[in-house]
C-alpha cells in the first residue's frame, strides 16, 4: 500500500462537470418529434433540470394534427459529450419518436419571431424606422410615442436588432424562441 | 376477445391476461372499485400490506426473483407519495413494476379534493413513464402498454393513475394482443460488424476483465448461461457488481469477487490493470469507478448495454454494442466459436499469475474472534449452513449488505436482491416478502441491520398474515454501521447521531407480531441458533449480536483510484491514521 497522496487529484472530468473547460462548450439545436399528449412537455422539460442541462431556447407546436405529433425545438449547450447524452435521454421518453441534432446532422435553417417595443419622440423615432427597415422589420402597432416591430430572422439577427433599439428607447422584447428544419428534399 | 365490462373489472382482467397472479397493495377510498372487482374473483392474489412503501419493495423482491413484472395497486393521495420511494429505488435498479393508484374523480382533478395529489406530476422523474387515464376507452391499452413498457428495453417502473369515475365507467375490453407501441422499440440484436469487432479485440488481449452488471440478470437465466459459456471458452477473468451477483457462479476458478468500493483487491486491481475490458449490462457507476480520471487508465473498453444512454455517461468507451446481453452473448459466442482464435496463451497466463498475487492479499480477511460474534463471520456461517438449500437472499441497507455481498457466495441468477442505486434502508423485509410469495417454498432470509430493519418493521405483520415464513437475521451493531464508518474515517471519529438508541428487544418484538425471536452473542452458538432458525416453519427474527465497531474493508475510499485500496490489515497497522486517508476532495463526495 503506498502511503496516502497529500495532494488533492485534479478533478474528475464528467461531462456535466462546471469544472470542464468552457472551451469546448458547443450550441446545438435539437429537434425532437412527440406524440402530442398531455404532460410530454412537462417530460422533456422535466428532463432538462433534473439532469442539469441548459435550454436557451423552446418552442413547442402540433405539427401533424391527425397524427398527434409536435415538434419541439430546443436550443441547449454544453461538451460534445453531454449534448451526445441529451440526445440519448430524450430518446428514452416513451412518447419520444425521434431526435434529431440539427447542428450536426442536418445543415438546418433556424427562425425566430421577435416583437419589439420601442417608445420616443422625435430624432429616435425617425432612427427606429430607418433601422426597422434595414431589418425588415415591420411596425405592427404603433402610436405617437411608440412603435411594436415585429421581426424574424436568426437569433443572432433579433439580438443585433435589439442591441440597436436599446440606446433608442426599447421597452420590451417578445420572442418566440427557434424554430428550425433541414434544408433539401428530405424531411428531419 | 372484446367485453364489456367496468373499468375496475378490466384492471382484474388486464392482470389476469398478463399472467401477473399476485398483487400487493393497501386499499383506499379511490380504489375502492378495483378492491370490489378483486373481491370477486380468484385469479389474482391479493396480499395486504403494512405500508405502501412494503408494496413497492415487495413487488420489486417478487419481480427480481421470479423475472416476472411486480405488481402494486394503492390509493390517492397519501398511498400514492408512500409508494415514491419504492418507484425511485425500481427506477435505479432497472425492475420492472406496474404501479396502480386511484384517483379523485376526473371533474374534481386540480380542485384540491380530498387525497388528491398530482400523481403523474410527482412521479415523472422516478417512473420509466406514467400515465393518467382520462377516459374508458384508453384504459385497456394502457394497461397493457404499462407490461410492456415495464419490462421491455431497460426495464423500470411505470405508474397507471385511474380516476375513480373511470373505474366505474363501462367500457370495451381488448385482450393484450397485438399491443405494438407506436414509438417504444429498444433495439434488442447487436451490430453484427460490432460484436465481431469485439472479438477481435478480446482475442488479441494480453490482460482482459470481463465486468458485468445487473444487466445480465435483467436479461434472464439464457443471458447467465451465455456469459458463463464466453467466459469458459476464453478463460478471462471475471467480475460484477452488487447488481449483478450470482450472473457468473462465485465457486467458478475465474470469478475475482465483486468489483468497487467494498469489492476485492483482485478485481480492482485486474480493472485498473487490465488491456481490455468488456462491460456487459453493467453502468460505471461511481461505487465502481471511484476517481474517474484515474479509472483503468491504460484500458480499451467494449460496453454491451441495451440503453443507449448508459454508453458514454460516465466513462468513454471504445466500442459501444448496444442490444440485450442474451443476443449479444449469443452472436458473440458463435462468433468466437466460430472464428476460433489465437489467444495469446502466454500473455493470458502472464495476466492470471498477476492475479493470484493480488489474491494473495486475501483482502477479505478479517481479524477472527473468540469472544464476540465478528459480521463477516455471521454471513460465513449462514451461507455455509443455507448454501445447500434453495435459498434467497435479501438486504437492507448499510455495513451489513457489504459484508452479505462479500461473503455469502452466489451461483445463480435472481437470488440475490438488494438496493444498490438507490440504496434504500428498510427495503430487505418488504422485499423478502414478496421473494417469499414467488418462491412458498423457498428459505427467504433478509440479512439486516438492526436501523434498517425498523424502517419497513411492520411488514412483519404481512409476513404473518399471509404465513411467509422469512427470515430476518440483524447483524445488530447497536450503530448505523456505515455511517459509523464513515464518521470514523471522514469525521474525526464524532459519532454524532449514529448510534441505534433505544433499540427495542427484538426478541419480544418477533414475538409480538407472532413470529419466532432467537437471539445469540455468542460465536460457539451461533451455528446452532442458525439452525435452529432454518428449521423454525414460522417467521423468524434471528438478532445476531456482532461486533460493534467492525468496519467494513476492503474499501476505496471516494475520489481514490482502484489501486489505492484501504485493506482491514492497513487499517490495523498502528503507524496509519485512518481518519486522514481521505482527502479534503473526498470528503465532498458522498
Ligand atoms: C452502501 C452501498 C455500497 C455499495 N458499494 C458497491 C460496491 O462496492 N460495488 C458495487 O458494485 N456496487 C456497490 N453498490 C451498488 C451501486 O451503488 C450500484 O447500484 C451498482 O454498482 C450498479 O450496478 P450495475 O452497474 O450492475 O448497474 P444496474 O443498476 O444493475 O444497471 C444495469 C445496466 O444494465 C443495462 N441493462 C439492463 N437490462 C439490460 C439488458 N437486458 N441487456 C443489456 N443491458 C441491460 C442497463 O441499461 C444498465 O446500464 C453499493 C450500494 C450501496 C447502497
Ligand atoms: C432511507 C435511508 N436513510 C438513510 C440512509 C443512509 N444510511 C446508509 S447506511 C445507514 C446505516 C444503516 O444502519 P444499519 O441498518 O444498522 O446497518 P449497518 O451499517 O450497521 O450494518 C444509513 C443511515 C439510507 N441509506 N437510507
Ligand atoms: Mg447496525
Amino acid at each position: 500500500m503506498n502511503a496516502p497522496t497529500l495532494n488533492p487529484p485534479p478533478p474528475p472530468p464528467s461531462p456535466y462537470s462546471s469544472a470542464l473547460g468552457k472551451s469546448n462548450i458547443e450550441q446545438h439545436t435539437l429537434s425532437v418529434l412527440v406524440d402530442n399528449e398531455p404532460g410530454v412537455l412537462a417530460r422533456v422539460v422535466g428532463l432538462f433540470s433534473g439532469r442539469g442541462y441548459n435550454i436557451e431556447s423552446l418552442t413547442v407546436a402540433e405539427v401533424a394534427h391527425g397524427e398527434h405529433l409536435s415538434r419541439i425545438t430546443i436550443v441547449t449547450s454544453g461538451p460534445p459529450e453531454a449534448i451526445e447524452q441529451i440526445g440519448h435521454q430524450l430518446e428514452r421518453l416513451v412518447p419520444v419518436h425521434k431526435v434529431t441534432d440539427l447542428t450536426t446532422h442536418a445543415r438546418a435553417i433556424e427562425r425566430e419571431l421577435a416583437m419589439v417595443k420601442v417608445r420616443g419622440k422625435g430624432d429616435d423615432r425617425v432612427e427606429a424606422l430607418r433601422l426597422a427597415d434595414a431589418f425588415r422589420a415591420r411596425v405592427i402597432d404603433a402610436t405617437t410615442e411608440s412603435f411594436v416591430f415585429e421581426l424574424t430572422g436568426n437569433a443572432d439577427k433579433i439580438d443585433q436588432f435589439v442591441e440597436l433599439m436599446r440606446p433608442i428607447g426599447l421597452v420590451e422584447v417578445s420572442r418566440t424562441g427557434v424554430a428550425a428544419i433541414s434544408r433539401g428534399p428530405e424531411p428531419i | 376477445m372484446s367485453k364489456q365490462m367496468t373499468g375496475a373489472e378490466m384492471v382484474v382482467e388486464a392482470l389476469k391476461d398478463q399472467g401477473a397472479d399476485t398483487l400487493f397493495g393497501y386499499p383506499g377510498g379511490a380504489v375502492l372499485p378495483i378492491y370490489d372487482a378483486i373481491f370477486q374473483q380468484n385469479f389474482v392474489k391479493h396480499v395486504l400490506v403494512r405500508h405502501e412503501q412494503g408494496a413497492a419493495h415487495a413487488a420489486e423482491g417478487y419481480a427480481r426473483s421470479s423475472g416476472k413484472v411486480g405488481v402494486l395497486l394503492v390509493t390517492s393521495g397519501p398511498g400514492a407519495t408512500n409508494t415514491v420511494t419504492g418507484l425511485t429505488d425500481a427506477l435505479m435498479d432497472s425492475i420492472p413494476l406496474v404501479c396502480i393508484t386511484g384517483q379523485v374523480p376526473t371533474h374534481l382533478i386540480g380542485s384540491d379534493a380530498f387525497q388528491e395529489c398530482d400523481t403523474v406530476g410527482i412521479t415523472r422523474h422516478c417512473t420509466k413513464h406514467n400515465y393518467l387515464v382520462r377516459s374508458i376507452e384508453d384504459l385497456p391499452r394502457i394497461l397493457h402498454e404499462a407490461f410492456y413498457v415495464a419490462s421491455s428495453g431497460r426495464p423500470g417502473p411505470v405508474v397507471i393513475d385511474i380516476p375513480k369515475d373511470v373505474q366505474f365507467a363501462t367500457g370495451t375490453y381488448h385482450g393484450p394482443k397485438n399491443i405494438q407501441h407506436k414509438t417504444y422499440q429498444p433495439q434488442v440484436k447487436g451490430d453484427l460488424a460490432k460484436i465481431r469487432h469485439a472479438v477481435e479485440m478480446m482475442a488479441a488481449a494480453k490482460k482482459p476483465v470481463f465486468y458485468t452488471g445487473g444487466g445480465v440478470i435483467n436479461s434472464g437465466p439464457e443471458a447467465s448461461e451465455l456469459l458463463r459459456e464466453l467466459v469458459k471458452l476464453t478463460g478471462f477473468p471475471i467480475t460484477s457488481t452488487l447488481m449483478g451477483l450470482g450472473a457468473y457462479p462465485a465457486s467458478g476458478d475465474k470469478w475475482l469477487g465483486m468489483l468497487g468500493m467494498h469489492g476485492t483487491y483482485e478485481a480492482n486491481h485486474a480493472m485498473h490493470d487490465c488491456d481490455l475490458m468488456i462491460a456487459v449490462g453493467a453502468r460505471f457507476d461511481d461505487r465502481i469507478t471511484g476517481r474517474l480520471d484515474a479509472f483503468s487508465p491504460g484500458s480499451k473498453k467494449i460496453h454491451i448495454d441495451i440503453d443507449p444512454s448508459s454508453i458514454n455517461k460516465n466513462v468513454k468507451v471504445d466500442l459501444g454494442i448496444i442490444g440485450d446481453v442474451a443476443h449479444v452473448l449469443e452472436d458473440m459466442v458463435r462468433l468466437w466459436r466460430t472464428s476460433a482464435p489465437q489467444v495469446d496463451a502466454g500473455a493470458l497466463k502472464q495476466w492470471w499469475k498477476q492475479i493470484d498475487t493480488w489474491r494473495e492479499r486475501k483482502s477479505l480477511a478479517y481479524r477472527p474472534s473468540k469472544e464476540t460474534i465478528k459480521p463477516q463471520h455471521a454471513i460465513q456461517r449462514l451461507y455455509e449452513l443455507t448454501k445447500d438449500r434453495d435459498t434467497y437472499i435479501t438486504t437492507e441497507v448499510g455495513q451489513h449488505q457489504m459484508w452479505a455481498a462479500q461473503h455469502y457466495h452466489f451461483e445463480k441468477p435472481n437470488r440475490w436482491m438488494t438496493s444498490g442505486g438507490l440504496g434504500t434502508m428498510g427495503y430487505g423485509l418488504p422485499a423478502a416478502v414478496g421473494v417469499q410469495m414467488a418462491h412458498p417454498q423457498a428459505l427467504v432470509i433478509d440479512i439486516a441491520g438492526e436501523a434498517s430493519v425498523l424502517m419497513n418493521m411492520q411488514e412483519m405483520s404481512t409476513a404473518l398474515q399471509y404465513r411467509l415464513p422469512v427470515k430476518i437475521f440483524i447483524l445488530n451493531n447497536e450503530y448505523m454501521g456505515m455511517v459509523r464508518q464513515w464518521q470514523e474515517l471522514l469525521h474525526g471519529g464524532r459519532y454524532s447521531e449514529s448510534y441505534s438508541e433505544a433499540l427495542p428487544d427484538f426478541v419480544k418484538l418477533a414475538e409480538a407480531y407472532g413470529a419466532v425471536g432467537i437471539r445469540c452473542s455468542d460465536p460457539d452458538k451461533l451455528d446452532d441458533a442458525i439452525l435452529e432458525m432454518i428449521d423454525s416453519p414460522k417467521a423468524v427474527i434471528f438478532d445476531c449480536v456482532v461486533e460493534k465497531a467492525e468496519n467494513c474493508f476492503p474499501m476505496i475510499p471516494s475520489g481514490k483510484a482502484h489501486n489505492e485500496m484501504i485493506l482491514a490489515e492497513l487499517s490495523d497497522d498502528a503507524g496509519v491514521e485512518i481518519g486522514s486517508i481521505i482527502d479534503e476532495r473526498g470528503k465532498l463526495l458522498v
